[in-house]
Order: C-alpha cells, then sequence, then structure tokens
C-alpha cells in the first residue's frame, strides 16, 4: 500500500528497475512468500484451494487482524506494544464479566444491560492504553518495558475477575459479530475488513495518518517540525489498546468462552504479522497493505500446515523459523533501501 | 611537488549518477604522498561524492580506480579501511555514550591474551595521543558530556592517528574555534611529513591556501581547475568555483561595519533572566519585529540550548520568555510553533526526513493549516514547488526523496518548511554553516526579505562572518552568559573575537 502512496516521482523512474525493485524489497518479499506458501500447499493438498478452506483461512486470522491494526500504528512510530493481548483477554473477560452467566458459572460478576457492558469493556482496554501512553510519553518508560508490565497489569485484573473461573455469556451484540454471520460471511471476518480498511485510510489519507509515519521516520526531526511527538505517541498506544480490546470481545464470542491466558498466542502472531508484512521495525515504513499481507502468509501456514501430513511439534518449529527469515528480510530491506536512496 | 611520483591513488574518468542526476562526470583526481590536497566547490559540485568514492561508501560508478597504480574496486567502507582510507565525515560520528578513550580506539581497543579490553593501557595511550593534539581531557569522561567542537576534534585524533596512509577530511573546521584549528594544521603538516596522504574538503578558502600544496576546483560534477596553491588566490579560486566574477560575493569581513539604530518597532520576544544549568546565566534580551538579532559566540558558549529553550525543547531552569507580550512556557514544540516560533537546527540529520521526498518535508509544519482531518496531497505539492522554485532548490522536483539533494539544497529544504506561512519569530542556528558563496548569498537574500515583511529573526552561529552578514544588532554569549552587545556601533571580526 505504501507503494501505491509514495508514487514515483520522474528522478526516481529514471533510476530503472532494479534499483526501484531493491528500494520496494520490503513490499514485494512478502508477497512472494505468500504465493510461494500458498502453491506449496495447493500442489501437497488438495483440500488445501478450496472455497470453503479461504474462509477458514480468513476466519482464522480474523482476531489477530483487528489486533494488528492497532500495532502496524504502533511499530510505524517505531515502538512495540507488548500487551495486545493480555488486553485483549481483560477486555474479553470483561464484557464476560458484565453480562448475565448462567447458574453453574460461579463467578460474582456485575451484570448490566448489554451496551453498557461493551462501552464499559471497550472504556478499560483505553484506559489500559492511555496508562501505556502516560508511561511512555510523560515517564519517558521505553514502550518495550512499559507494555511488558502491562502485559502482567492485564493479566492481573483478568484473573482477579474470572478467578479460575469460565464464563460463557457475552451480550448478544458481540455474540452475532463474533460468531454469526451474514450471508454465508462470519461478521468477524467483516469486522476485521473493516478495520483493517479503516486503518488503512487513516494512515494514508489523514494528517494524523501522515504524521504517524514522520514520527517513526525520523522522531527528533518531527519534533523540530513542531510536530506534538508525545501526543502522536501516546494515541498510536491508546488505538493499540482498543483495537486488541475489539479483538478480545469478538474473540471470546468466536471461541464460545471467557477465560484466562486464551489469548496467549496473538502477541506473538499479531507482531509477527505486521513484521512478516513487511512494515519496518525501524519505523516509518509499510502499513496496512504490508500487515494483510502478513496475515495470510501467517494465516497460510498455519492453515496449510493442518492440510499436510506433518509432525504437529514439527509446526511450531516452522513458524519460528519462518519468523526469523521474515525478520531477515525486514532488516535487510531497510538496508537495500537505503542502499538505494544513496 | 616531484614530476613523475607513483601516486598512492588515482581515479580515472570517475562518473557517478543518483536519480538520473550525474554528480561526477568523468572526474580524474591523483593524490601524492607526502601532499595536503584541497578540495572546493559549491555545494552539490560533487566534492564530497567523489571523496564517499574514495572511501567505499559509494561503490556504484564508472571509470577506474587505482591504488599504488593497482586497480582496485571496493565492495564497502571495510575494504577502503583495509586500504588504508579513513574519513571524518561532514557529520559528526562518534559514540557519545562511550568514553573518549573508547572512541579513540573505536574497532581496535588494545586486549590482553585472553582477549579482554586493557583499559588502563587504552586510558593512557587515548591521553597520549589527545595531548600530542593539544587536546586535554580526562580519557575516562564520557564523549556525549563534552563540547561538539571537542568531539570533532576528538573524532579528528581518531582518524588522524588510525595509521591511515590516505585521510580525508570533509569540512572538519567548521565547528573548531581558531586556536583548534591552528592545531589541526599543524599536526596535519606533522602527518604529511611522515608520507600520509591528506585531502582537505573546506568553505573557508584561506583555510585551504594555508594548509594544502594544491588545490582541485570542482563545479557541477566537473573537475575544472587543478593548481598549486602557492600560485593562486583566493579570488582566482572563487572564480574558478562560480564560473563568474567572485569576489565582490566574499566579504571578508576585517573591516568595521556599521550597524543600523536599534530598531523601535514592536518587541516580538523578550527574554529575562534565563538560566540553564551550567549551559546559560541570566541571560535577557529582545527581539523586535523587522530586526535581525545576532547571537555571536564560540562553540558551547550555550547558543544550541538557548535556541532549544525558545523552541520549546528544552525547559529552562529559571527566567521567562515573553512572545508578543504574554509569558509563554511551552509545554512541546508544538506549542512554540502554535505561538509563531520557528527553528532551523544547526543539524541537517535533526531536522529533516531523509527517506521522504521534498514535498513532505516541506509541508509537515503546516498540514494543520493547509488540510483539515484529510490531507490535500496536490496542494501540498503546489505549496511546496511554489518554495523550491523561490528558493532555488535543485533540482526542483518536489517527488524526490530529500536524500538525493546536495547538503546546501537540503538546508533550503529545512528553511522552507517555515515560509509558507511565515512565523513571528524564526530562530536560525548556523544557518550558513558548511554553505558555498552562491547559497550563502541565497540565504543572506532570504533573511533580509523575511525581515522586510516585519518578522523577527535570531541568527545563532559560532562563525563571526554569519553573524555579520546577516545581524542588525549583535549579542555576545561567552560562557552561558551575554557579555557584551553591540548596536548602532561600528563591528568587525576582530572587534567580536575580541569580546568572545
Amino acid at each position: 500500500m505504501v507503494s501505491s502512496e509514495t508514487a514515483p516521482a520522474a528522478g526516481q523512474r529514471a533510476r530503472g528497475l532494479a534499483p526501484f525493485l531493491r528500494s520496494q524489497m520490503r513490499n514485494i518479499a512478502p508477497f512472494l512468500t505468500l504465493i510461494f506458501l500458498s502453491a506449496f500447499f495447493a500442489f501437497a493438498s488438495p483440500s488445501f484451494a478450496t472455497i470453503d478452506n479461504l474462509g477458514n483461512i480468513l476466519t482464522q486470522v480474523s482476531v489477530t487482524g483487528i489486533i494488528a491494526v492497532g500495532l502496524t500504528f504502533v511499530i510505524l512510530c517505531a515502538e512495540i506494544d507488548l500487551s495486545i493481548a493480555s488486553i485483549a483477554n481483560v477486555t474479553g473477560i470483561a464484557v464476560a464479566f458484565f453480562t448475565v452467566q448462567e447458574s453453574y458459572v460461579n463467578i460474582a460478576n456485575l451484570p448490566l444491560p448489554g451496551a453498557a457492558a461493551i462501552l464499559l469493556a471497550i472504556a478499560l482496554c483505553a484506559l489500559l492504553g492511555l496508562v501505556n501512553a502516560l508511561g511512555l510519553t510523560v515517564i519517558g518508560i521505553p514502550s518495550f518495558i512499559m507494555t511488558l508490565a502491562m502485559m502482567q497489569i492485564a493479566a492481573g485484573i483478568s484473573a482477579m475477575l474470572v478467578r479460575g473461573q469460565i464464563a460463557y455469556k457475552v451480550p448478544s451484540l458481540i455474540t452475532t459479530l463474533g460468531s454469526g454471520s451474514i450471508g454465508g460471511i462470519p461478521w468477524i471476518v467483516i469486522v476485521a475488513a473493516i478495520m483493517l480498511l479503516g486503518g488503512h485510510l487513516v494512515l494514508t489519507y489523514t494528517r494524523f495518518g501522515r504524521y504517524v509515519y514522520m514520527v517513526g521516520g525520523n522522531r527528533e526531526a518531527a519534533e523540530y517540525a513542531g510536530l506534538n511527538v508525545k501526543l502522536i505517541l501516546g494515541a498510536v498506544m491508546v488505538i493499540s489498546a482498543v483495537c486488541s480490546g475489539i479483538g478480545g470481545m469478538l474473540g471470546v464470542a468466536h471461541f464460545g468462552s471467557a477465560q484466562q491466558n486464551e489469548f496467549d498466542t496473538y502477541l506473538l502472531d499479531s507482531i509477527a504479522a505486521v513484521v512478516v508484512g513487511g512494515t519496518s521495525l525501524f519505523g516509518g515504513r509499510g502499513g496496512i497493505g504490508n500487515t494483510i499481507v502478513g496475515l495470510f502468509v501467517l494465516g497460510v501456514l498455519n492453515n496449510g500446515l493442518d492440510h499436510v501430513n506433518i509432525d504437529s511439534f514439527l509446526k511450531i518449529l516452522i513458524r519460528g523459523l519462518i519468523l526469523l527469515v521474515a525478520l531477515v528480510i525486514n532488516v535487510y530491506a531497510q538496508r537495500l533501501r537505503e542502499k538505494a536512496a544513496e | 611537488m616531484p614530476e613523475g611520483q607513483q601516486p598512492i591513488l588515482e581515479l580515472q574518468g570517475i562518473t557517478k549518477s543518483f536519480g538520473g542526476v550525474e554528480a561526477l562526470r568523468g572526474v580524474d583526481f591523483a593524490l601524492l604522498p607526502g601532499e595536503i590536497h584541497g578540495l572546493v566547490g559549491e555545494n552539490g559540485a560533487g566534492k564530497s561524492t567523489l571523496m564517499k568514492i574514495i572511501a567505499g561508501v559509494h561503490t556504484e560508478f564508472s571509470g577506474r580506480f587505482l591504488i599504488d597504480g593497482a586497480e582496485t574496486h571496493f565492495r564497502s567502507a571495510r575494504d577502503a579501511h583495509a586500504a588504508g582510507i579513513a574519513m571524518v565525515h561532514q557529520e559528526l560520528s562518534v559514540a557519545p555514550d562511550l568514553t573518549v578513550a573508547e572512541n579513540v580506539f573505536l574497532g581496535n581497543q588494545p586486549t590482553n591474551a585472553l582477549g579482554l579490553v586493557q583499559w588502563r593501557r587504552m586510558a593512557r595511550e587515548a591521553g597520549e595521543q589527545l595531548s600530542r593534539f593539544g587536546i586535554d581531557v580526562d580519557p575516562m569522561s564520557r564523549l556525549g558530556d563534552l563540547p561538539i567542537g571537542l568531539q570533532q576534534l576528538i573524532e579528528i585524533a581518531r582518524v588522524l592517528f588510525s595509521g591511515a596512509r590516505i585521510v580525508i577530511l570533509d569540512e572538519p573546521t567548521s565547528a573548531l574555534s581558531p586556536p583548534e584549528v591552528e592545531r589541526l594544521f599543524t599536526t596535519l603538516r606533522r602527518l604529511r611529513e611522515q608520507g600520509t596522504a591528506i585531502v582537505f574538503i573546506s568553505h573557508f578558502i584561506e583555510d585551504i591556501l594555508r594548509v594544502s600544496d594544491t588545490v582541485t576546483v570542482f563545479r557541477n560534477g566537473r573537475k575544472v581547475a587543478e593548481t598549486a596553491s602557492a600560485a593562486t588566490t583566493k579570488g582566482a579560486l572563487i572564480e574558478a568555483m562560480i564560473g563568474r566574477g567572485g569576489e565582490a560575493l566574499e566579504h571578508s569581513y576585517t573591516d568595521d561595519l556599521m550597524l543600523p539604530r536599534p530598531s523601535d518597532s514592536s518587541v516580538i520576544l523578550k527574554v529575562d533572566q534565563l538560566s540553564l544549568a551550567r549551559s546559560l546565566q541570566d541571560v535577557s534580551f529582545e527581539a523586535r519585529a523587522g530586526e535581525v538579532l545576532g547571537i555571536y559566540g564560540f562553540m558551547g558558549c550555550g547558543q544550541q540550548e538557548l535556541s532549544r529553550i525558545l523552541f520549546g525543547k528544552l525547559k529552562p531552569d529559571a527566567g521567562t520568555l515573553i512572545v508578543e507580550g504574554k509569558p509563554k512556557s511551552f509545554a512541546s514544540t508544538a506549542a512554540a510553533r502554535r505561538a509563531g516560533v520557528a527553528l532551523v537546527p544547526e543539524s541537517r540529520r535533526a531536522m529533516l526526513f531523509h527517506q521522504e521526498p521534498v514535498y513532505k518535508n516541506i509541508s509537515i509544519s503546516i498540514l494543520d493549516r493547509i488540510s483539515s482531518l484529510l490531507l490535500k496531497p496536490a496542494l501540498e505539492r503546489d505549496v511546496a514547488q511554489r518554495q523550491v522554485e523561490q528558493l532555488q532548490i535543485r533540482p526542483p522536483v518536489v517527488g524526490l526523496d530529500l536524500g538525493m539533494l546536495s547538503g546546501g539544497n537540503q538546508q533550503k529544504v529545512a528553511l522552507a518548511k517555515w515560509l509558507t506561512y511565515p512565523p513571528k519569530l524564526l530562530v536560525l542556528c548556523e544557518p550558513t554553516r558548511g554553505m558555498d558563496v552562491g547559497a550563502k548569498n541565497d540565504v543572506i537574500n532570504i533573511v533580509r526579505d523575511l525581515r522586510a515583511k516585519g518578522l523577527a529573526i535570531i541568527v545563532l552561529s559560532t562563525e563571526p562572518e554569519t553573524v555579520l552578514s546577516l545581524a542588525d544588532r549583535i549579542l555576545v554569549l561567552k560562557r552561558g552568559a551575554v557579555v557584551r552587545e553591540f548596536k548602532n556601533e561600528p563591528v568587525s571580526k576582530d572587534r567580536l573575537l575580541e569580546a568572545a
């Protein structure tokens, strides 16, 4: 998506195709990976390349996709948010906590009308994001450490709310969006698509989006340009937390239960989706388009490995290796681009 | 130089282009051992590009590259380093968080049999090397705590004593005080006697003439002259550089210059008793509309800190800023910008987005005025295009990545971003540092235009020429305090230096 946004100018075109491709490596490599993986699994398993299975993949990446929208903003600013999975978890638990549960669920909860439960849950994740934001910008704690602490805090609140129990009921709106479907298309896929599109529009066409890229590109220069860098950094931390919260609520409805440690794998998956897609860990380069490609790479990989006959323990190792390769490409692409700009 | 001596380095027909723009066109260049070779030319003339080719930074070019008569092709700066080539870049590249000694020995710390760093030996040797260079600092102090001028000297010292056979110095004197320059020259002459070949790039033509044996002049990516330093003059070199009669352009400022009567227009900024830790003590002054206030002082006199306070980047320990009669305490640079203050800092790296196109660099500070929630890319490009034309930024392509522009043009872009909606107070730090004669004049004219429009302008510089060429009134800052004000009286370079 970034490639369409920075339309090549006259001077850049004159540089020739090879340098152009090199400068676009971070957009091209993930795409090639996706095509290669899809082709491989389609060849290896007849059940992979079917419409039904495409639907499966879309559904499987939806929760990750919703969380990754906010994380893309954070990584574009050259920060990180390690609390996304915990915040998703606590928000999902909170919305269940404020909903009437069946009598056999042994949680001292606080039933409220559905709309109130949803608003309170969103307020909770926004508040936790705000704490991240204040820690990062006002106190000056590096985001890596600040969100590591928040990961524990959010997990702690989750534990306090459910006390080892499992809740099942969430407001009907959340149930519909998380596990219902319309015309054969799951609502959760539609929500993920809308949020990804929204994130892309904000990053590409709004002033705030430009500020995010500029702060990520050169934070000092952004400050000398008279931008309120702390406000922008704070905003992306809140956006990240709210996206995680929405992902968490729909995830709970999707899984059919709200419990401790339900979202643990989503931390790595979301970071992987953003980074595998080619968004620079150094900030300023990439975008939602990259994240979408990254989501599909992970989705195809996870789903495809289920279709071929492979040791299920080996799957974990393979995922780790793919992530490593993506990181190498990410750093390498940055270097190539710097060289092309020389 | 004896005829027929084997050059240590020889380049033949070097051509290099960036994005279709030719930076070097068929340049020949030879360097003899035991020679100090001066390089002059306007910004973007190709000097730095050629040096980066020699230092292995740029590896793609056409032409022949010979070392000791043998054809060579460097694949990286590391290759160049292994061949005995070392370079001090225009921009400071030190490790501020390491000690002075570690910086001096960066990459080759002395180690014992176990591979552990010998700290005591390293500190002792670093101290010895630096004191030979006339630098007296504790080798175990943190480099970042030293003044910038000293950091630059230490970087130069590291390169000079690295044992390289070919040393390239790109604008090494711009941040140095006169006595520091003297010490540098003494060291260079000593290295020349030992057979080191030195390339010396500078905009200070007097420096070039004083220290170098040979001078090469670049213009528009071509070598236009090569002559023995003894056989040429400043005027002749300037003429070769810009291709027209140059004397009138470069003012020497050794004679008295009469400052005008102080303006009685409205006070835009009043600074009262500003203090900051060890950097500033009770600094008070006023800046008026339609006036250029020059603030002169040596490196480390507190200028940099003062400019940061004015733009809300640093908070003073004591004192007040009053902008148009209202006391202000800027919580952020954004607050300062909204109050009508603009700053162009001295470091290009710090103020520009090198991987973004020119138009985004220009529009960044005015996006809230030329767009609402949504961006207006077409308008953004128009606004940028107007500034590019007005400031004669080359090449005039707003979609080009900023990193592809030459240093002087980048500096103009940094100024351009404030000009579409002129601020009330414009603070310029070293506005002409590292610029050639032509670009300097462009900047002087831009500043005069802005003054005529009624802006209050503050110019902070460590170069007396810069302040003298621009200011209507001059404050001299020394160790964080205002020690002298020149107004409505004659002033010259000597008088300024004496006051500082």
